[in-house]
This record gives structure tokens, sequence and C-alpha cells, in this order.
């Protein structure tokens, strides 16, 4: 019987957990499902952004989100490789991986600074999509890298040795044997590096976003307006709170789909990939 | 033959200058918070800047003292873990001994999806529903407090609790089980008695992590705890942490101003705590690691 009691608390936790996320949806859903329309994806925003859409933000984090991966799947992957592919168990070995687990702990408001720091001032890049998604490939790139290594280990080592042992070089056998096999476990894992990407905000507000720009980004030197950004400022520092709630909520939908839609995405695919194994 | 070995040998080496990004990157990340950061305490000594208890940048003369500031943090990141522990930990429970494999299966990618949610939209979540809300339930005259902040982080927080105490669970050999089953103990039994001590120290771990989560995070908490800079007495006061007081001020501090180089020194005193935390976590793991194979 107290046993029973006890599974029963148990089951309680985490039915909260994932009501909370049931709740989060349902709720944002129902207030902003409604205000979703053509227009408001393809229009700008009108009246001191009372009216009108959200293009303009939402092409500035497509722009923001390209950037990132751009930078940051190569990098991420290159890396990966050398840390499982060439790995002598040595110090190197180990002070990188120091690195790049600390790399993942730095708090994002501290890639903004240092973005603000490195990128904006120091470099000359100004706030503009260049130093924003330069900064969000630092605060992905640990995952990249994690991401990377786990698809590449799990290549069975019977391929390396058989692509050896017909006397190709190390590099013939990452190449044309290792990185094929391991390319849509590689992609899975770093889109859900994106989609986090797509959601920040703090690396961002003093790096490459700005509450409004009358025209798009003409270069990557451009500022950019931002959903998490639009909705961040809508939310806490309109002068028409109440007025602009519709497209505070609007805003929020689109956020959330996209960066569910992306991390539901790498979810689904990496299911299906899991089951189609063939070794 | 040789002209083929020089060729792998270059190649090695592309690929290990692009394995040593992330360690450039992190060293560089202290550089630039250092060389904009350490230049406040030719204004404030270090301790005024850390134990001082007030800070009003932007008066006549300003004063920079983060002790508010720090206990904000502080408050929220204690309220968040009360919350995230026993959620995260007895979540991870029930997945790793309790429940189906179906239901492990639907339930991971919806923890994974609830870790993805952007922060900004959990702060947003917060203002329009949980802030009017607590205002109500404790009639106050805002909603924006320390309460509201930790409820949302506990939530935000649980994700990364759930999945490392998971691991750590399901690292526990099976044999452990069995020989506690095959002594007559229940599965409760096993799972409080034999499980849960062998996986402590992973526990632990995930435990440490879900605490700099907190600490760490900066949209959410900026737009729900209310951003008063006094030392806060209660849960029910608004605050105002380290994380939020750099984004709501850097917009109108003036370079090279002594307010921005505070600034960055705050950027400085969060990456020294959240690395501090990650380093107590990877002793712990590796600690654990040890541990589990002597033992067998």
């Amino acid at each position: 019987m107290r046993e029973l009691i006890a599974f029963w608390c148990v089951r309680m936790a985490i039915v909260i957990i994932v009501a909370a996320l049931g709740i989060i949806i349902w709720f944002l859903g129902k207030n902003g499902l409604s205000i979703l329309s053509w227009e408001f994806l393809t229009e700008p925003p009108r009246e001191g952004m009372t009216e009108g859409g959200i293009f303009p933000p939402l092409v500035g984090t497509l722009y923001l989100i390209l950037g990132t991966i751009i930078c940051a799947l190569p990098l991420g992957v290159l890396a990966a490789i050398y840390l499982t592919e060439y790995t002598r168990q040595g110090k190197v070995i180990r002070v990188i991986r120091l690195g790049i687990n600390n790399l993942a702990g730095v708090p994002s408001v501290v890639f903004g600074l240092f973005g603000l720091a490195f990128f904006v001032i120091y470099l000359g890049f100004g706030v503009s999509i260049l130093s924003g998604s330069l900064t969000l490939t630092f605060m992905i790139l640990p995952t990249i890298i994690r991401a990377s290594e786990e698809a590449l280990l799990a290549v069975p080592q019977t391929f390396r040795e058989a692509s050896l042992a017909l006397g190709a070089t190390r590099w013939q056998t990452i190449y044309k044997v290792v990185l094929p096999q391991a390319f849509p476990g590689i992609l899975t894992g770093s889109i859900l590096g994106i989609g986090r990407a797509a959601g920040e905000t703090a690396p961002i507000i003093f790096t490459a976003a700005t509450f409004y720009t009358p025209h798009l980004p003409r270069s990557i030197f451009d500022p950019v307006m931002a959903l998490p950004f639009h909705l961040y400022v809508l939310a806490t520092e309109g002068t028409h709170l109440e007025k602009t709630l519709p497209i505070q909520y609007g805003t929020a939908i689109v956020l959330l789909g996209l960066v569910l839609g992306i991390n539901l995405a790498a979810i689904v695919w990496r299911a299906r990939l899991r089951r189609k194994k063939r070794w | 033959m040789s002209a083929r070995k020089y060729k792998e040998r270059a190649i090695e080496g592309i690929f290990l200058s692009f394995a040593l990004v992330s360690l450039v990157a992190l060293f560089f990340i202290m550089l630039f918070l250092f060389q904009k950061g350490l230049p406040i305490f030719r204004v404030i000594g270090p301790l005024e800047f850390l134990f001082g208890k007030s800070w009003y940048p932007t008066y006549e003369p300003p004063e920079f003292g983060i002790l508010p500031l720090i206990m904000g943090s502080l408050f929220i990141t204690v309220g968040a873990i009360l919350v995230a522990i026993p959620l995260g930990v007895t979540s991870a429970i029930y997945l790793a001994e309790i429940a189906h494999p179906w239901i492990r299966e639907w339930v991971k990618p919806t923890i994974e999806l609830l870790a993805g949610i952007p922060s900004v939209i959990y702060g947003f979540f917060g203002l329009i529903v949980l802030a009017p809300w607590i205002q109500d339930l404790f009639n106050l005259p805002t909603g924006l407090t320390a309460l509201t902040a930790s409820l949302l982080l506990g939530i935000m927080a649980a994700p990364t609790v759930i999945s490392i105490s998971e691991d750590a669970l399901n690292s526990v050999p099976a044999s452990y089980r069995e020989a506690s089953l095959a002594l007559g103990a229940t599965r409760w039994q096993t799972t409080i008695k034999v499980v849960l001590p062998a996986a402590l120290s992973g526990i632990s771990t995930a435990c440490i992590l879900g605490m700099a989560r907190a600490i760490e995070e900066t949209m959410a908490v900026l737009m729900v705890a209310g951003g008063a800079t006094l030392i806060p007495t209660s849960f029910l006061q608004p605050v105002r942490p380290l994380t939020a007081t750099i984004i709501a001020e850097m917009g109108e501090a003036i370079h090279g101003s002594p307010h921005f180089h505070a600034l960055f020194a705050i950027g400085m005193v969060l990456f020294f705590i959240t690395l501090g935390l990650n380093l107590l976590a990877d002793f712990l793991t590796h600690r654990f690691k040890e541990a589990g194979s002597g033992t067998l």
C-alpha cells in the first residue's frame, strides 16, 4: 500500500513536468493562433508596432540561424573528427575536452558581453548579422561537437579497420567511410543546437539585434530585427503594452513554432535513424 | 610513401587546429571580460564591489556594490532548486526505474522539447500568466517577485536535472537491482535503498548543473523578477539578479564609463561562478566513474 502511494507520487512529478509544457503550448496557441495569417508573416510592423506583421524580425532570425549554421557546423564537425578519429589519449585531448565542457557552461549573457567586446568593438564589425552569428556560433559549438562526436563514435570500429586493411589512409577512411555513415547523425544532433541559437536573446541583444529598422538588412554588416528580441521589447518596454498584446502573442507563437519545429524535426528524424540502423 | 605520410600529418594538424578553437574561444572570452571588466577596480576596490550594499550606477556619485544583485541571484537560484531538484530527481526515478518503455519513448522527447523552449517565451508566459496569478494569490502590489522567477526557473532547470539524473540511474548495473530483489526487497525498497545511493554522485552532478542553469538564466528572470536593486528579505519581493542587470543596463551605459566596466565585471563574477560549478560537476562525475568501476 505504501509502495503504491510512493509510486503515484513519483508519477505526479512527471505529470507536472509534461503538463507544464502542455499548458505553455496550449496557452500560447489559444491566444496566438487566431492572429496568425499570411499578412502577419509577410508584412512589416506599422503604427509604432501596434499593427502590421513580423516580417523583418522573422527574416532577421532566419539570417542569424543561417549565419550560425555556416560557421558552427564545419567548425564543430572538424573538431569532433579530431577528437574521435585521431585521439591518442593524452594531455592535449584532456585539455581540449576541458575547454569544450567549460565553453558549454559559459552563461549566454557572458557570450553577449564577449561578442560586444570582441566582434562589435575590437574587430569593428559593429552591431551586425556577422557579430551576432559569430557570437551564437561559439555558444552552440560545444553542442555541435558533442553531437558530431556521438555520431562518429556510433560508426562501428570494424568499418574503419576494413578500410585501413584495404590500404586506405586514415584521411581516406574518414572522408569516404566514416563521414558518410555518421553524417545523418551529425546533422540531427546539430539541428538541436541550431534550435537553441534561434531562440536565444541575451547573446544577440548587444551584438546583432535592433528594435526597429525600416528596411531589411542589405549586408552581413547590417543590424537586424530578431523574433526573440522583438517579443522581449514588445512585452516589457513598449509604450502601448495593451495594444501590442495580440502581436506579442503572435510573435511568441511564431518563435515557439519555429524552435519547436526545428527540434521536433531533429527528434523525429533521429528516432527514425535509430530504428533503421543497418549495423 | 613519405609524401603520403606528410599529407596525412598535415591533415591531422588541420583537424587539431579546429579542435583547439573551443579552447581559444574560452581564452578569448576570459581575456575580453578582464580587459573590459578590470578597469572598474580603479574606481572601487574588489571587496567593496562584491560586498557593497547599494547598486546605484547612475547616481552622482555612482555606487557599484553588487551584493543586492548577488542576493537576488541567490534567492532565485535557491527557489528554483527547491522546485527543480525534487521534481527532476523523482521524474528521473520514474523514467529510469518505473516507466514502461513506451511511456519513456514518449516522455523523453517531450522533456527535450521543454528544454528547447526559448527563455524569452518562458519569460512572456511568466509575465502574462504566472505573475498576475502570484499577485492575486498573495495579494501583492506586484506579481513580479523572486518567487515568480523561482517557479519559472524551476520548470526551466528541471529538464537538465532529469536527463543527467536519469543517465546516472541507468548506469547503475542491473546486477545491483537483481541482488536486492533476490534478497526479497520490493521494487520501491530497491530503488530507494540500492539504486539511488549507487547513483548519488551522478545525481549530485545533475543538481549542480541544474543550479548553474538557474544562475545563468537571463531573459526569463529579467522579465519576471521585478528588477528592484534592494537586498531582498523575502521571496515575495522583486529582485534583480546579476544576469538581468547586465542586459537591462548595458543599453544605457556609455562605452568606457565606470558603469560599462562594472557590467563587464558582473560578467566576470558570473563567469567564475558557473566555471566553479562546472568544474565541481566534472570532478564529481569522474569520481563517480572511478568508484563505479572500482567496486565492480
